[in-house]
């Protein structure tokens, strides 16, 4: 990568996008040291692996009891059966973890603001656009 | 017929007047790969479900449930949860760390070389198979669509062909997003009237469509005989039915967070916050079209019938059919139109993630080390190669003709993205200790575990006897070895395994490791994020 920087004209992610690194090689460390980074991925890893757990052991609680017990599944529940109705809640349930996360991320987005104001006090931080 | 005809040429002629706007407007690398990353949050979550509700989803879903009942639907259930692996997991790190394509992301910590060398391949298999299949369905079904009109398959698949060659070639990313915004809008009003139109054949009452369901009808063997289609098993039967839903959907919940031409999308955006609302906007437009799979499936079965259908162009034809029986031809041709702007707008987006990946990672960043040589390089390289993908995948399909078994290559194209792609993106996001070793490892061996089980699957290998049909051919006639359909539940852990392995065998790298704290702060923060650019 480093050499790659040195080329006349680097278009790769080496390019444009590491531009405050070369000026700044520790800035990337010094964000991660902050304490509003660290809160940042706390919040972020308390959100997401729960989620993704409920919502991968939900869905595949569709094809587990669909395939292995057919029979209960299509006990008649109103005009429909068990197997339609629980097809159609992981819509719902997805709109809805879909809906918490966005709701979440505001808080996340709130710690990056921080992040960035943080920077831009400090005197290092002038790269900044 | 030539109601139909016109509707494809009045759809031809404004996404050829999107494209010369696109075309004027966009100008640079930003421009032509990454529609300038102006895209707005609705315009790129309509965007997404335009690239993602394929051919097979509209027709093929519609036509499994008309056939197989409930277990089509599962198919509809698992491609919509399968947009929170992309929403929770990718979407954000992707559009703060990366640039054009899923490989920018992987080479970000990791030697470049390898790494964007052995992504490319398999943006490339990934998206060149989907293409095939779409390819394939598009040229039987416009023959078909177009009956009378002296159109044949070979006609329909090179004008499919030119036409994503020409939006791609000519009009970048601009183009490629409004072809799938537009082709969104028509597939979810097509969608509203047809459910409405079922609905309202039952008198607007769940009761009678639900009881109609449960008593259908058809012919098996000369015998008729009268199903309940809300009833699971009638696809996926024993004893190997179970795991097949299973690995099915490993497949569609991974596989979807994996697949190039949806991933590219989200650098269309200017912010991750905007990429995040973008996945949302899909979503809701994703869940309703899928949702509505119901009335158009099961609708078909009760209205039509598998017996009509299989008569007149087969399941494929179940929403085309369905719109005659509730409409007639101007509602048919309607229907029709959309499943050509559907068709269009998905190889679009394929032909652009798989010429900007060779463009972006294999020409400039493997075989030129990371430098262009002269400006705009990348982007004349990039269209060379939209030229040649769209070439190839003519002549592919061409060769296959209108009657091959195409649907196991969206299978492949899902288990691949599962297998090869989603670990070590995953991996390389989350795991510190993750090197390039590890990062070849796990595309290498997802990549191949995915093509060896599908060779050996039922998709591929069984006995055919005289009455089985031409598209259901297998094509080695030997009983199969491996007994799913689908790979994934093998072959994605097995993409992991790699990952590990290949991680632990390389030996530490300690660049990687440095640059993982890089990585982590860019990817949750958004410092130094590629930012929008001005026109």
């Amino acid at each position: 990568m480093a050499q790659q920087n040195a080329r006349p004209v680097p278009i790769n992610e080496a390019g444009a996008a590491t531009a405050p690194a070369t000026g700044e090689p520790d800035l990337w460390d010094r964000v991660a040291a902050m304490d509003e980074f660290k809160l940042l991925l706390l919040a972020k890893v308390e959100f997401v692996v729960p989620a993704v757990i409920v919502f991968v052991v939900y869905y595949f609680l569709l094809p587990i009891s669909v395939g292995y017990f057919p029979q209960f599944m299509d006990k008649r529940v109103g005009p429909v059966n068990l197997a339609y109705l629980f097809a159609l809640s992981q819509f719902f349930v997805a709109w809805l973890i879909a809906y918490l996360y966005v709701r979440q991320a505001r808080k996340f987005d709130d710690f990056g603001k921080r992040i960035t104001n943080n920077l831009e006090d400090s005197p290092k931080g002038g790269d900044r656009p | 017929m030539n109601l139909t005809l016109g509707l494809f040429l009045a759809f031809i002629a404004v996404t050829l007047v999107i494209t010369y706007w696109a075309a004027r407007r966009s100008s640079g690398a930003g421009a032509y790969f990454a529609a300038s990353r102006r895209i707005s949050a609705w315009q790129n979550g309509v965007a997404v479900a335009g690239d993602y509700m394929s051919a097979a989803s509209f027709l093929g879903i519609a036509g499994l449930i008309a056939f197989f009942g409930y277990d089509g639907f599962m198919y509809s259930v698992g491609w919509l949860v399968a947009y929170l692996t992309v929403l929770l997991v990718v979407a954000e790190p992707l559009r703060n760390a990366g640039k054009y394509t899923m490989a920018d992301v992987l080479a970000y910590r990791l030697r470049p070389r390898p790494v964007r060398a052995m992504a490319s391949l398999s943006t490339l298999v990934v998206s060149t198979f989907y293409m095939i299949a779409q390819m394939v369905g598009a040229g039987a079904l416009v023959s078909l669509l177009l009956k009378g009109s002296g159109i044949t398959f070979h006609t329909a698949v090179i004008g499919v062909g030119i036409l994503m060659i020409v939006y791609v070639v000519f009009g970048g990313m601009l183009a490629t997003t409004w072809v799938q915004i537009i082709k969104a809008i028509l597939l979810m009003t097509g969608t509203i009237l047809l459910s409405i139109l079922v609905m309202a054949h039952y008198g607007f009452s769940f009761g009678n469509f639900f009881n109609a369901v449960q008593h259908v009808t058809y012919t098996v063997g000369g015998q008729q005989v009268t199903k309940d289609f809300l009833q699971p098993g009638l696809r996926f039967k024993p004893p190997t039915g179970a795991l097949d839903l299973i690995s099915l959907g490993i497949a569609l919940i991974f596989g979807t967070a994996g697949l190039p031409h949806i991933l590219v999308r989200f650098y269309t955006v200017p912010d991750a916050k905007t990429a995040r609302i973008s996945v949302v906007w899909a979503m809701v437009l994703i869940g309703a079209f899928y949702i509505m799979t119901t009335f158009l499936g099961f609708g078909a079965a009760t209205i039509v019938g598998r017996d009509f259908i299989g008569k007149n162009g087969g399941n494929n034809m179940s929403a085309p059919l369905l719109a005659q029986a509730l409409a007639g031809n101007v509602f048919f041709a309607f229907i029709c139109a959309i499943a050509f702007a559907t068709i269009l707008a998905v190889v679009a987006g394929l032909t652009i993630s798989a010429s900007t990946s060779f463009a972006h990672d294999f020409w400039t960043n493997v075989i030129h080390k990371g430098t262009e040589r002269k400006p705009g390089e990348e982007v004349m390289v990039s269209r060379v190669a939209a030229f040649f993908v769209g070439a190839v995948a003519i002549s592919i399909a061409i060769a296959l003709g209108p009657t091959a078994n195409v649907a196991f290559l969206v299978a492949l194209a899902f288990a691949v993205a599962a297998s090869a792609n989603l670990p070590v993106i995953v991996l390389s996001i989350f795991w510190k200790r993750f090197n390039t070793a590890g990062a070849v490892g796990g595309l290498a061996v997802g990549l191949l575990a995915s093509i060896v089980l599908i060779v050996i699957s039922p998709s591929f290998m069984g006995i055919d006897t005289a009455t089985t049909a031409a598209s259901a051919r297998h094509l080695i006639q030997h009983k199969a070895i491996f007994p799913l359909e689908n790979p994934g539940i093998l072959s994605v852990p097995l993409g992991f395994i790699g990952a590990v392995l290949g991680t632990f065998l390389g030996g530490r790298e300690p660049v990687a490791e440095h640059k993982f704290t890089e990585l982590q702060v860019r990817a949750n923060t958004g410092i130094g994020a590629e930012k929008a650019l001005a026109h």
